[in-house]
Protein backbone atom coordinates (compact mmCIF):
# COMPACT_ATOMS: atom_id res chain seq x y z
CA UNK A 1 0.00 0.00 0.00
CA UNK A 2 2.44 2.63 0.67
CA UNK A 3 4.55 1.28 -1.69
CA UNK A 4 1.53 2.44 -4.51
CA UNK A 5 1.43 5.54 -2.44
CA UNK A 6 4.59 6.60 -3.40
CA UNK A 7 4.64 5.77 -6.60
CA UNK A 8 1.66 8.09 -7.35
CA UNK A 9 3.23 10.90 -5.69
CA UNK A 10 6.55 10.36 -7.85
CA UNK A 11 4.41 10.68 -11.02
CA UNK A 12 2.50 13.30 -10.14
CA UNK A 13 5.60 15.59 -9.17
CA UNK A 14 7.35 14.14 -12.60
CA UNK A 15 4.80 15.42 -14.55
CA UNK A 16 4.49 18.74 -12.41
CA UNK A 17 8.50 18.99 -13.07
CA UNK A 18 7.87 18.44 -16.55
CA UNK A 19 5.56 20.91 -16.87
CA UNK A 20 8.02 23.53 -15.78
CA UNK A 21 10.78 22.39 -17.37
CA UNK A 22 8.44 23.03 -20.54
CA UNK A 23 7.18 26.53 -19.37
CA UNK A 24 11.18 27.81 -18.60
CA UNK A 25 11.63 26.47 -22.41
CA UNK A 26 8.84 28.40 -23.65
CA UNK A 27 9.90 31.27 -21.68
CA UNK A 28 13.24 31.28 -22.74
CA UNK A 29 11.87 30.55 -26.68
CA UNK A 30 9.95 33.83 -26.45
CA UNK A 31 12.45 35.87 -25.13
CA UNK A 32 14.66 34.60 -27.79
CA UNK A 33 12.19 35.43 -30.91
CA UNK A 34 11.42 38.50 -29.28
CA UNK A 35 15.78 39.15 -28.87
CA UNK A 36 16.31 37.97 -33.03
CA UNK A 37 13.26 40.19 -34.01
CA UNK A 38 15.00 43.16 -32.51
CA UNK A 39 18.52 42.35 -33.66
CA UNK A 40 16.46 42.19 -37.40
CA UNK A 41 14.97 45.94 -36.48
CA UNK A 42 18.03 47.00 -35.15
CA UNK A 43 20.52 45.96 -37.95
CA UNK A 44 17.83 46.11 -40.84
CA UNK A 45 18.60 50.32 -41.36
CA UNK A 46 22.40 49.57 -41.88
CA UNK A 47 21.44 46.71 -44.17
CA UNK A 48 19.02 48.49 -45.99
CA UNK A 49 21.10 51.94 -46.66
CA UNK A 50 24.14 50.02 -47.95
CA UNK A 51 22.25 47.99 -50.48
CA UNK A 52 20.09 50.63 -51.52
CA UNK A 53 23.09 53.00 -52.28
CA UNK A 54 24.35 50.11 -55.03
CA UNK A 55 20.70 50.36 -56.09
CA UNK A 56 20.10 51.58 -59.82
CA UNK A 57 17.83 54.55 -59.82
CA UNK A 58 15.10 52.63 -61.22
CA UNK A 59 15.10 49.75 -58.73
CA UNK A 60 15.14 52.13 -56.09
CA UNK A 61 10.98 52.59 -57.28
CA UNK A 62 10.22 49.17 -58.30
CA UNK A 63 7.62 47.43 -55.75
CA UNK A 64 8.08 45.08 -54.30
CA UNK A 65 11.67 46.69 -53.36
CA UNK A 66 14.28 44.25 -54.50
CA UNK A 67 15.51 43.12 -50.62
CA UNK A 68 18.66 42.25 -52.60
CA UNK A 69 19.86 44.03 -55.92
CA UNK A 70 20.19 41.82 -59.22
CA UNK A 71 22.55 44.98 -60.76
CA UNK A 72 24.82 46.46 -58.57
CA UNK A 73 26.12 50.02 -59.18
CA UNK A 74 28.51 52.53 -58.56
CA UNK A 75 26.27 55.22 -60.21
CA UNK A 76 25.47 56.86 -56.89
CA UNK A 77 28.99 57.43 -55.55
CA UNK A 78 30.26 58.56 -58.95
CA UNK A 79 27.74 61.40 -58.82
CA UNK A 80 28.43 62.39 -55.40
CA UNK A 81 31.97 62.22 -56.04
CA UNK A 82 31.65 64.35 -59.40
CA UNK A 83 28.68 66.69 -57.96
CA UNK A 84 29.69 67.73 -54.66
CA UNK A 85 32.25 68.58 -52.31
CA UNK A 86 32.24 64.95 -50.39
CA UNK A 87 35.89 64.26 -50.38
CA UNK A 88 36.74 67.53 -48.76
CA UNK A 89 34.26 66.77 -46.48
CA UNK A 90 35.43 63.15 -45.86
CA UNK A 91 39.07 64.95 -45.01
CA UNK A 92 37.82 67.69 -43.12
CA UNK A 93 35.58 65.10 -40.82
CA UNK A 94 38.89 63.49 -40.16
CA UNK A 95 41.44 66.40 -39.75
CA UNK A 96 38.60 67.68 -37.06
CA UNK A 97 37.86 64.50 -35.28
CA UNK A 98 41.65 63.29 -34.75
CA UNK A 99 42.80 66.64 -33.64
CA UNK A 100 40.09 66.96 -31.01
CA UNK A 101 40.60 63.35 -30.02
CA UNK A 102 44.15 63.75 -29.44
CA UNK A 103 43.88 67.24 -27.57
CA UNK A 104 41.18 66.17 -25.37
CA UNK A 105 43.23 62.50 -24.51
CA UNK A 106 46.22 65.02 -23.69
CA UNK A 107 44.73 67.35 -21.59
CA UNK A 108 42.40 65.32 -20.06
CA UNK A 109 45.41 62.37 -19.17
CA UNK A 110 47.30 65.46 -17.49
CA UNK A 111 44.82 66.60 -15.45
CA UNK A 112 43.55 63.23 -14.55
CA UNK A 113 47.09 62.88 -13.05
CA UNK A 114 47.34 65.82 -11.10
CA UNK A 115 43.54 65.50 -9.45
CA UNK A 116 44.24 61.74 -8.38
CA UNK A 117 48.01 62.19 -7.36
CA UNK A 118 49.39 65.71 -7.29
CA UNK A 119 48.65 67.59 -3.92
CA UNK A 120 47.72 71.51 -4.50
CA UNK A 121 45.54 73.82 -3.10
CA UNK A 122 41.61 73.85 -4.17
CA UNK A 123 42.16 70.69 -6.11
CA UNK A 124 38.70 69.18 -4.65
CA UNK A 125 36.73 72.01 -4.84
CA UNK A 126 38.31 72.37 -8.73
CA UNK A 127 37.50 68.68 -9.17
CA UNK A 128 33.60 69.20 -8.14
CA UNK A 129 33.19 72.20 -10.28
CA UNK A 130 34.46 70.50 -13.37
CA UNK A 131 32.30 67.55 -12.03
CA UNK A 132 28.94 70.19 -11.75
CA UNK A 133 29.87 71.32 -15.42
CA UNK A 134 29.39 67.50 -16.55
CA UNK A 135 25.31 68.03 -15.64
CA UNK A 136 25.28 71.10 -18.03
CA UNK A 137 22.71 70.19 -20.66
CA UNK A 138 24.98 71.11 -23.67
CA UNK A 139 22.57 72.54 -26.14
CA UNK A 140 21.32 75.44 -23.85
CA UNK A 141 25.25 76.48 -24.58
CA UNK A 142 24.68 76.61 -28.31
CA UNK A 143 23.90 80.55 -28.76
CA UNK A 144 26.45 81.98 -26.33
CA UNK A 145 28.82 79.64 -28.11
CA UNK A 146 27.83 81.05 -31.41
CA UNK A 147 28.16 84.48 -30.22
CA UNK A 148 31.89 83.72 -28.91
CA UNK A 149 32.97 82.40 -32.14
CA UNK A 150 32.08 84.98 -33.95
CA UNK A 151 33.86 87.81 -31.80
CA UNK A 152 36.74 85.48 -31.68
CA UNK A 153 36.67 84.87 -35.70
CA UNK A 154 36.26 81.46 -35.18
CA UNK A 155 33.38 80.74 -37.16
CA UNK A 156 33.42 78.90 -40.55
CA UNK A 157 36.78 77.31 -39.39
CA UNK A 158 38.49 74.42 -37.98
CA UNK A 159 39.46 76.38 -34.65
CA UNK A 160 35.71 76.63 -34.26
CA UNK A 161 35.36 72.84 -35.07
CA UNK A 162 37.70 71.76 -32.44
CA UNK A 163 38.08 74.01 -29.54
CA UNK A 164 34.84 73.70 -27.90
CA UNK A 165 35.57 70.08 -28.53
CA UNK A 166 38.04 70.14 -26.15
CA UNK A 167 35.74 70.85 -23.07
CA UNK A 168 34.76 67.12 -21.90
CA UNK A 169 34.87 67.22 -17.96
CA UNK A 170 34.05 63.26 -19.09
CA UNK A 171 37.32 62.67 -20.23
CA UNK A 172 38.99 64.16 -16.84
CA UNK A 173 36.85 62.47 -14.79
CA UNK A 174 37.40 59.10 -16.53
CA UNK A 175 41.27 59.63 -16.11
CA UNK A 176 41.23 60.42 -12.69
CA UNK A 177 39.05 57.47 -11.71
CA UNK A 178 41.68 55.34 -13.38
CA UNK A 179 44.97 56.97 -12.39
CA UNK A 180 44.03 56.67 -8.61
CA UNK A 181 44.28 52.89 -9.48
CA UNK A 182 48.27 53.10 -10.28
CA UNK A 183 50.35 52.63 -7.06
CA UNK A 184 51.36 55.93 -5.54
CA UNK A 185 54.88 54.36 -4.61
CA UNK A 186 56.22 53.80 -8.48
CA UNK A 187 55.94 57.43 -9.33
CA UNK A 188 57.66 58.02 -5.49
CA UNK A 189 60.86 55.42 -6.50
CA UNK A 190 60.91 57.43 -9.83
CA UNK A 191 60.69 60.94 -7.99
CA UNK A 192 63.57 59.46 -5.82
CA UNK A 193 65.69 59.08 -8.52
CA UNK A 194 65.36 62.21 -9.48
CA UNK A 195 62.74 62.16 -12.49
CA UNK A 196 60.85 65.61 -12.52
CA UNK A 197 57.17 66.03 -12.72
CA UNK A 198 56.99 65.70 -16.57
CA UNK A 199 59.15 62.56 -16.84
CA UNK A 200 56.89 60.61 -14.51
CA UNK A 201 54.16 62.02 -16.41
CA UNK A 202 55.28 61.23 -19.89
CA UNK A 203 57.40 57.83 -19.12
CA UNK A 204 55.04 56.70 -16.21
CA UNK A 205 51.53 57.46 -16.00
CA UNK A 206 50.81 57.29 -19.16
CA UNK A 207 51.76 53.63 -20.35
CA UNK A 208 50.19 52.80 -17.48
CA UNK A 209 46.99 54.89 -18.49
CA UNK A 210 46.98 53.72 -21.42
CA UNK A 211 43.66 51.21 -21.43
CA UNK A 212 41.92 54.19 -20.29
CA UNK A 213 43.79 56.91 -22.97
CA UNK A 214 42.22 53.81 -25.97
CA UNK A 215 38.87 54.15 -24.28
CA UNK A 216 38.60 58.34 -24.46
CA UNK A 217 40.32 57.99 -27.54
CA UNK A 218 37.40 56.06 -29.70
CA UNK A 219 35.23 57.80 -27.66
CA UNK A 220 35.89 61.48 -28.71
CA UNK A 221 37.00 60.19 -31.93
CA UNK A 222 32.98 58.90 -32.51
CA UNK A 223 31.63 61.80 -30.75
CA UNK A 224 33.35 64.49 -32.57
CA UNK A 225 32.74 62.86 -36.02
CA UNK A 226 28.96 62.39 -34.98
CA UNK A 227 28.65 66.14 -33.72
CA UNK A 228 26.14 67.51 -35.87
CA UNK A 229 24.10 69.89 -34.11
CA UNK A 230 27.90 71.94 -33.35
CA UNK A 231 28.38 71.48 -36.98
CA UNK A 232 25.92 72.88 -38.23
CA UNK A 233 25.81 76.08 -35.93
CA UNK A 234 29.37 76.84 -36.73
CA UNK A 235 29.65 76.19 -40.43
CA UNK A 236 28.57 77.99 -43.31
CA UNK A 237 30.33 77.69 -46.49
CA UNK A 238 30.07 74.21 -48.47
CA UNK A 239 34.24 73.54 -48.19
CA UNK A 240 34.59 73.63 -44.65
CA UNK A 241 31.40 71.56 -44.14
CA UNK A 242 32.02 67.80 -42.25
CA UNK A 243 30.81 64.73 -43.84
CA UNK A 244 27.63 64.18 -41.74
CA UNK A 245 26.91 68.01 -42.44
CA UNK A 246 27.53 67.61 -46.13
CA UNK A 247 25.22 64.36 -46.25
CA UNK A 248 22.46 65.98 -44.12
CA UNK A 249 22.65 68.92 -46.36
CA UNK A 250 22.17 66.58 -49.84
CA UNK A 251 18.59 66.20 -47.85
CA UNK A 252 17.69 69.81 -48.22
CA UNK A 253 17.76 69.80 -52.44
CA UNK A 254 14.78 70.53 -54.56
CA UNK A 255 15.29 66.91 -55.82
CA UNK A 256 15.60 64.28 -53.37
CA UNK A 257 17.82 61.48 -54.64
CA UNK A 258 17.90 58.49 -52.17
CA UNK A 259 20.31 56.88 -53.98
CA UNK A 260 22.68 59.58 -53.73
CA UNK A 261 21.88 60.14 -49.83
CA UNK A 262 22.39 56.39 -49.00
CA UNK A 263 25.77 56.55 -50.24
CA UNK A 264 26.81 59.48 -48.30
CA UNK A 265 24.83 58.21 -45.07
CA UNK A 266 26.73 54.63 -46.04
CA UNK A 267 30.42 56.97 -46.50
CA UNK A 268 29.49 58.99 -43.37
CA UNK A 269 28.50 56.14 -41.28
CA UNK A 270 31.08 53.14 -42.10
CA UNK A 271 34.37 54.83 -40.74
CA UNK A 272 32.80 54.56 -37.61
CA UNK A 273 31.20 51.42 -37.60
CA UNK A 274 34.60 50.07 -39.12
CA UNK A 275 36.13 51.96 -35.56
CA UNK A 276 33.20 50.86 -33.40
CA UNK A 277 33.64 47.05 -34.65
CA UNK A 278 37.62 47.02 -33.99
CA UNK A 279 37.46 48.18 -30.70
CA UNK A 280 34.28 47.53 -29.13
CA UNK A 281 36.07 45.78 -26.07
CA UNK A 282 37.41 49.85 -25.49
CA UNK A 283 33.69 51.52 -26.08
CA UNK A 284 32.35 48.88 -23.32
CA UNK A 285 34.78 49.50 -21.01
CA UNK A 286 34.86 52.82 -20.94
CA UNK A 287 31.09 52.95 -20.66
CA UNK A 288 31.38 50.99 -18.02
CA UNK A 289 34.40 52.71 -16.35
CA UNK A 290 32.60 56.12 -16.62
CA UNK A 291 29.67 55.20 -14.82
CA UNK A 292 31.04 54.06 -11.92
CA UNK A 293 28.61 54.80 -8.97
CA UNK A 294 29.06 57.77 -7.14
CA UNK B 1 58.80 78.89 7.81
CA UNK B 2 59.38 80.66 4.35
CA UNK B 3 60.94 77.65 2.79
CA UNK B 4 58.34 75.46 3.58
CA UNK B 5 55.93 78.05 1.86
CA UNK B 6 57.85 78.49 -1.09
CA UNK B 7 57.49 74.46 -1.27
CA UNK B 8 54.11 74.17 -0.87
CA UNK B 9 53.75 77.37 -3.59
CA UNK B 10 56.22 75.35 -5.71
CA UNK B 11 53.93 72.13 -5.15
CA UNK B 12 50.49 74.17 -6.30
CA UNK B 13 51.95 75.56 -8.92
CA UNK B 14 52.63 72.02 -10.52
CA UNK B 15 49.38 71.20 -10.04
CA UNK B 16 47.52 74.31 -11.59
CA UNK B 17 50.04 73.73 -14.11
CA UNK B 18 48.97 69.98 -15.28
CA UNK B 19 44.70 70.99 -15.10
CA UNK B 20 45.61 74.46 -16.82
CA UNK B 21 44.47 73.23 -20.36
CA UNK B 22 41.93 72.12 -19.65
CA UNK B 23 40.23 74.34 -17.01
CA UNK B 24 40.63 76.85 -19.10
CA UNK B 25 38.80 74.81 -21.69
CA UNK B 26 35.82 74.63 -19.20
CA UNK B 27 35.88 78.14 -18.25
CA UNK B 28 35.68 79.54 -22.23
CA UNK B 29 33.92 76.91 -23.12
CA UNK B 30 31.48 75.32 -20.71
CA UNK B 31 31.45 77.89 -17.46
CA UNK B 32 31.24 80.80 -19.35
CA UNK B 33 28.91 80.27 -21.94
CA UNK B 34 26.05 79.15 -19.49
CA UNK B 35 26.48 82.34 -17.60
CA UNK B 36 26.48 84.37 -20.74
CA UNK B 37 23.20 81.96 -21.67
CA UNK B 38 21.20 83.89 -18.61
CA UNK B 39 22.93 87.07 -19.26
CA UNK B 40 21.65 87.64 -22.79
CA UNK B 41 17.87 86.08 -21.77
CA UNK B 42 17.46 89.03 -20.66
CA UNK B 43 18.77 91.36 -23.40
CA UNK B 44 16.68 91.94 -27.00
CA UNK B 45 19.70 91.14 -29.55
CA UNK B 46 19.78 90.73 -32.72
CA UNK B 47 23.07 90.77 -35.53
CA UNK B 48 23.31 94.41 -34.47
CA UNK B 49 21.55 95.96 -31.19
CA UNK B 50 21.45 94.91 -28.11
CA UNK B 51 19.15 95.95 -25.46
CA UNK B 52 18.04 95.48 -21.55
CA UNK B 53 14.47 94.18 -21.27
CA UNK B 54 14.22 92.61 -18.30
CA UNK B 55 12.20 89.62 -18.17
CA UNK B 56 10.34 90.55 -20.92
CA UNK B 57 11.70 87.35 -23.17
CA UNK B 58 10.06 84.90 -20.18
CA UNK B 59 6.84 87.18 -20.22
CA UNK B 60 6.89 86.50 -24.12
CA UNK B 61 7.27 82.57 -23.69
CA UNK B 62 4.10 82.76 -21.69
CA UNK B 63 2.34 84.17 -24.80
CA UNK B 64 3.99 82.29 -27.68
CA UNK B 65 1.49 79.44 -28.50
CA UNK B 66 4.64 77.55 -30.80
CA UNK B 67 6.91 77.71 -27.95
CA UNK B 68 3.81 75.92 -25.76
CA UNK B 69 3.61 73.26 -28.09
CA UNK B 70 7.58 72.78 -28.50
CA UNK B 71 7.53 72.61 -24.29
CA UNK B 72 4.47 69.84 -24.26
CA UNK B 73 6.11 68.09 -26.76
CA UNK B 74 9.58 67.92 -25.20
CA UNK B 75 7.48 66.63 -22.16
CA UNK B 76 5.91 64.16 -24.12
CA UNK B 77 9.24 62.63 -25.47
CA UNK B 78 10.37 62.71 -22.21
CA UNK B 79 7.42 60.64 -20.61
CA UNK B 80 7.59 58.36 -23.77
CA UNK B 81 11.28 57.61 -24.41
CA UNK B 82 12.26 57.51 -20.41
CA UNK B 83 10.29 54.51 -19.37
CA UNK B 84 10.55 52.51 -22.82
CA UNK B 85 14.56 52.68 -23.06
CA UNK B 86 15.04 51.55 -19.31
CA UNK B 87 12.15 48.83 -19.76
CA UNK B 88 13.61 47.66 -22.94
CA UNK B 89 17.54 47.96 -21.91
CA UNK B 90 16.80 45.93 -18.40
CA UNK B 91 14.72 43.02 -20.89
CA UNK B 92 17.56 42.77 -23.77
CA UNK B 93 19.98 42.84 -20.73
CA UNK B 94 18.38 39.85 -19.07
CA UNK B 95 18.35 37.88 -22.31
CA UNK B 96 21.60 38.25 -23.09
CA UNK B 97 24.03 38.21 -19.61
CA UNK B 98 23.94 34.58 -19.13
CA UNK B 99 24.62 34.09 -23.06
CA UNK B 100 28.11 33.35 -23.63
CA UNK B 101 30.92 36.15 -23.82
CA UNK B 102 30.65 36.21 -27.76
CA UNK B 103 26.90 36.04 -28.44
CA UNK B 104 26.55 38.94 -25.77
CA UNK B 105 29.56 41.04 -27.45
CA UNK B 106 27.46 40.67 -30.21
CA UNK B 107 24.23 41.61 -28.95
CA UNK B 108 25.67 44.17 -27.46
CA UNK B 109 27.25 45.51 -30.28
CA UNK B 110 23.80 45.49 -32.53
CA UNK B 111 22.25 47.43 -29.79
CA UNK B 112 25.09 50.07 -29.88
CA UNK B 113 25.62 50.44 -33.80
CA UNK B 114 22.97 53.05 -34.10
CA UNK B 115 24.71 55.15 -31.07
CA UNK B 116 27.68 54.95 -32.89
CA UNK B 117 26.45 55.44 -36.45
CA UNK B 118 26.28 59.21 -36.80
CA UNK B 119 22.34 60.69 -35.91
CA UNK B 120 22.60 61.62 -39.79
CA UNK B 121 22.91 58.69 -41.05
CA UNK B 122 20.68 56.63 -39.07
CA UNK B 123 18.07 59.31 -39.63
CA UNK B 124 18.38 59.64 -43.48
CA UNK B 125 18.13 55.93 -44.13
CA UNK B 126 14.97 56.30 -41.79
CA UNK B 127 13.44 58.61 -43.77
CA UNK B 128 13.87 56.40 -47.07
CA UNK B 129 12.36 53.38 -45.43
CA UNK B 130 9.17 55.80 -44.17
CA UNK B 131 8.86 57.46 -47.29
CA UNK B 132 5.23 57.27 -48.51
CA UNK B 133 5.33 56.03 -52.12
CA UNK B 134 8.84 54.36 -51.72
CA UNK B 135 9.33 53.43 -48.45
CA UNK B 136 9.84 49.82 -47.41
CA UNK B 137 7.69 50.42 -44.61
CA UNK B 138 4.51 50.86 -46.90
CA UNK B 139 5.56 47.69 -48.54
CA UNK B 140 5.41 45.59 -45.62
CA UNK B 141 2.00 46.93 -44.85
CA UNK B 142 0.70 46.48 -47.78
CA UNK B 143 1.56 42.86 -47.89
CA UNK B 144 -0.42 42.34 -44.75
CA UNK B 145 -2.94 44.34 -46.37
CA UNK B 146 -2.94 47.79 -44.48
CA UNK B 147 -3.20 51.18 -46.25
CA UNK B 148 -0.25 52.92 -46.96
CA UNK B 149 0.92 55.47 -43.92
CA UNK B 150 2.48 59.24 -44.12
CA UNK B 151 4.62 58.32 -41.33
CA UNK B 152 6.40 61.49 -40.62
CA UNK B 153 3.81 63.51 -42.72
CA UNK B 154 0.86 62.22 -40.67
CA UNK B 155 0.17 64.39 -37.26
CA UNK B 156 -1.18 60.83 -36.09
CA UNK B 157 2.01 58.86 -36.47
CA UNK B 158 4.99 61.72 -36.66
CA UNK B 159 5.56 62.14 -33.39
CA UNK B 160 5.29 57.83 -32.75
CA UNK B 161 7.94 57.51 -35.14
CA UNK B 162 10.02 60.18 -34.01
CA UNK B 163 9.92 58.46 -30.74
CA UNK B 164 10.57 55.01 -32.37
CA UNK B 165 13.91 56.20 -34.18
CA UNK B 166 14.93 58.15 -30.64
CA UNK B 167 14.70 54.56 -28.79
CA UNK B 168 16.78 52.77 -31.63
CA UNK B 169 19.84 54.69 -30.30
CA UNK B 170 19.43 55.66 -26.95
CA UNK B 171 19.07 51.78 -25.67
CA UNK B 172 23.36 51.15 -27.01
CA UNK B 173 24.53 52.34 -23.47
CA UNK B 174 21.66 51.30 -20.83
CA UNK B 175 22.00 47.80 -22.57
CA UNK B 176 25.89 47.68 -21.68
CA UNK B 177 25.73 49.25 -18.79
CA UNK B 178 23.03 47.00 -17.07
CA UNK B 179 24.74 43.80 -18.54
CA UNK B 180 27.74 45.04 -16.61
CA UNK B 181 25.73 44.91 -13.58
CA UNK B 182 23.75 41.91 -13.73
CA UNK B 183 27.26 40.21 -14.53
CA UNK B 184 28.32 41.60 -11.47
CA UNK B 185 25.28 39.84 -8.89
CA UNK B 186 26.45 37.31 -7.15
CA UNK B 187 25.20 33.79 -7.60
CA UNK B 188 24.19 33.37 -3.55
CA UNK B 189 21.93 35.98 -3.61
CA UNK B 190 19.74 33.90 -6.42
CA UNK B 191 20.67 30.63 -4.82
CA UNK B 192 19.34 32.27 -1.34
CA UNK B 193 16.48 33.33 -2.84
CA UNK B 194 16.19 29.83 -4.18
CA UNK B 195 15.83 28.02 -1.00
CA UNK B 196 13.69 30.39 0.30
CA UNK B 197 11.22 29.45 -2.31
CA UNK B 198 11.01 32.43 -4.63
CA UNK B 199 9.82 32.09 -8.53
CA UNK B 200 11.78 33.90 -11.22
CA UNK B 201 8.94 37.16 -10.47
CA UNK B 202 9.71 37.35 -7.27
CA UNK B 203 13.72 36.87 -7.96
CA UNK B 204 13.48 39.60 -10.20
CA UNK B 205 11.62 42.17 -7.93
CA UNK B 206 13.10 40.96 -4.66
CA UNK B 207 17.04 40.76 -5.90
CA UNK B 208 17.78 41.88 -9.14
CA UNK B 209 15.93 45.12 -9.17
CA UNK B 210 16.56 46.55 -5.95
CA UNK B 211 20.73 45.85 -6.93
CA UNK B 212 20.24 47.36 -10.80
CA UNK B 213 19.23 50.64 -9.00
CA UNK B 214 22.14 52.65 -9.07
CA UNK B 215 22.72 52.13 -12.80
CA UNK B 216 18.74 52.71 -12.95
CA UNK B 217 19.25 55.89 -11.29
CA UNK B 218 22.63 56.82 -13.70
CA UNK B 219 20.61 55.77 -16.71
CA UNK B 220 17.64 57.44 -15.80
CA UNK B 221 19.18 60.70 -15.85
CA UNK B 222 21.53 60.60 -18.44
CA UNK B 223 18.52 59.55 -20.56
CA UNK B 224 15.90 62.04 -19.00
CA UNK B 225 18.88 64.94 -20.08
CA UNK B 226 18.97 63.15 -23.34
CA UNK B 227 15.35 63.48 -24.36
CA UNK B 228 14.78 66.68 -22.95
CA UNK B 229 17.18 68.03 -25.84
CA UNK B 230 15.82 66.02 -28.22
CA UNK B 231 16.58 67.94 -31.94
CA UNK B 232 18.92 66.35 -34.66
CA UNK B 233 16.03 63.96 -35.52
CA UNK B 234 13.46 66.31 -35.86
CA UNK B 235 15.90 68.79 -37.98
CA UNK B 236 16.52 66.27 -40.00
CA UNK B 237 13.53 64.23 -40.08
CA UNK B 238 10.10 66.64 -39.71
CA UNK B 239 11.10 70.17 -39.38
CA UNK B 240 8.80 70.39 -36.35
CA UNK B 241 5.73 68.96 -38.52
CA UNK B 242 3.50 68.32 -39.21
CA UNK B 243 1.68 71.20 -37.23
CA UNK B 244 4.43 71.05 -34.78
CA UNK B 245 3.46 68.29 -33.45
CA UNK B 246 7.04 67.22 -33.66
CA UNK B 247 8.67 70.42 -32.75
CA UNK B 248 10.39 70.10 -29.37
CA UNK B 249 12.10 73.25 -27.20
CA UNK B 250 15.88 72.92 -28.36
CA UNK B 251 14.21 72.77 -32.24
CA UNK B 252 12.41 75.82 -31.12
CA UNK B 253 15.43 77.38 -29.56
CA UNK B 254 17.51 76.40 -32.77
CA UNK B 255 15.01 78.22 -35.21
CA UNK B 256 14.43 81.35 -33.33
CA UNK B 257 18.74 81.78 -32.94
CA UNK B 258 19.88 81.03 -36.08
CA UNK B 259 16.83 81.60 -38.46
CA UNK B 260 15.43 84.47 -36.99
CA UNK B 261 18.78 85.51 -35.06
CA UNK B 262 16.61 86.65 -31.85
CA UNK B 263 19.18 85.54 -29.48
CA UNK B 264 18.00 86.74 -26.40
CA UNK B 265 14.73 84.87 -27.06
CA UNK B 266 16.09 82.13 -27.79
CA UNK B 267 18.43 82.00 -24.37
CA UNK B 268 15.13 82.42 -22.52
CA UNK B 269 13.92 79.57 -24.08
CA UNK B 270 17.36 77.45 -22.83
CA UNK B 271 17.42 79.04 -19.32
CA UNK B 272 13.36 77.58 -19.27
CA UNK B 273 14.57 74.37 -20.54
CA UNK B 274 17.50 74.35 -18.25
CA UNK B 275 15.75 75.37 -15.19
CA UNK B 276 13.44 72.03 -16.07
CA UNK B 277 15.86 69.64 -16.48
CA UNK B 278 17.79 70.44 -13.16
CA UNK B 279 14.19 70.35 -11.41
CA UNK B 280 13.31 66.98 -12.46
CA UNK B 281 16.89 65.75 -12.20
CA UNK B 282 16.90 66.96 -8.62
CA UNK B 283 13.86 65.18 -7.79
CA UNK B 284 14.94 61.70 -9.71
CA UNK B 285 18.08 62.26 -7.10
CA UNK B 286 15.84 62.54 -4.64
CA UNK B 287 13.26 60.39 -4.89
CA UNK B 288 15.22 57.18 -6.10
CA UNK B 289 18.69 58.02 -4.48
CA UNK B 290 17.48 57.73 -1.22
CA UNK B 291 15.68 54.41 -1.27
CA UNK B 292 18.76 53.08 -2.80
CA UNK B 293 20.74 52.23 0.21
CA UNK B 294 20.86 48.63 0.96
Amino acid sequence: MPKKGMEQFHVRDRTKRNAIRYWGILQKGIGNLFLFVCTLIWIFPFYWGVVNSFKTEQAMFEIPPQFFPKQFTWHNYVELFNRTLIFRWFVNSVVVSFITMLLVCVISSMAGYAFSKLRFRGRDQIFYFIISLMMLPHYILLVPLFRLMKSLGWFDSYLGLILPGLAVPFGVFLMKQFIQTIPSEIMEAARIDGCNEFLIFTKIVVPMALPAIGSLAIFEFVKSWNDYVWQLIVISSDEMKTLPLGVAGLKQETVIQYGQILAGATLSALPIIVIFIAFQKFFTKGITLGAVKG
Amino acid sequence: MSKHFVKSLKQDLRGYLFIAPSLICFLVFLAYPAVEAVRISLFKINMRSSQFVGLDNFIRLTHDVTFKQALWNTFKYVIYVVPIVVVFSIFIAMLIYSKSEKAAAFYRGVFYIPTVASVVAVSLVWSSILDPVIGVANYLLSVLGIEPVSWLADPNTAFLSVVFIIVTWSVGQPIILYTASLGAISKDYYEAALIDGANKWKMFFYVTWPLLKPTTLYILVITTMHAFQTFAVINLLTKGGPYGTTSSVVYELYQTAFLNSDFGYASAMGVVLFALIGIVSFLQFKFLASKFEY
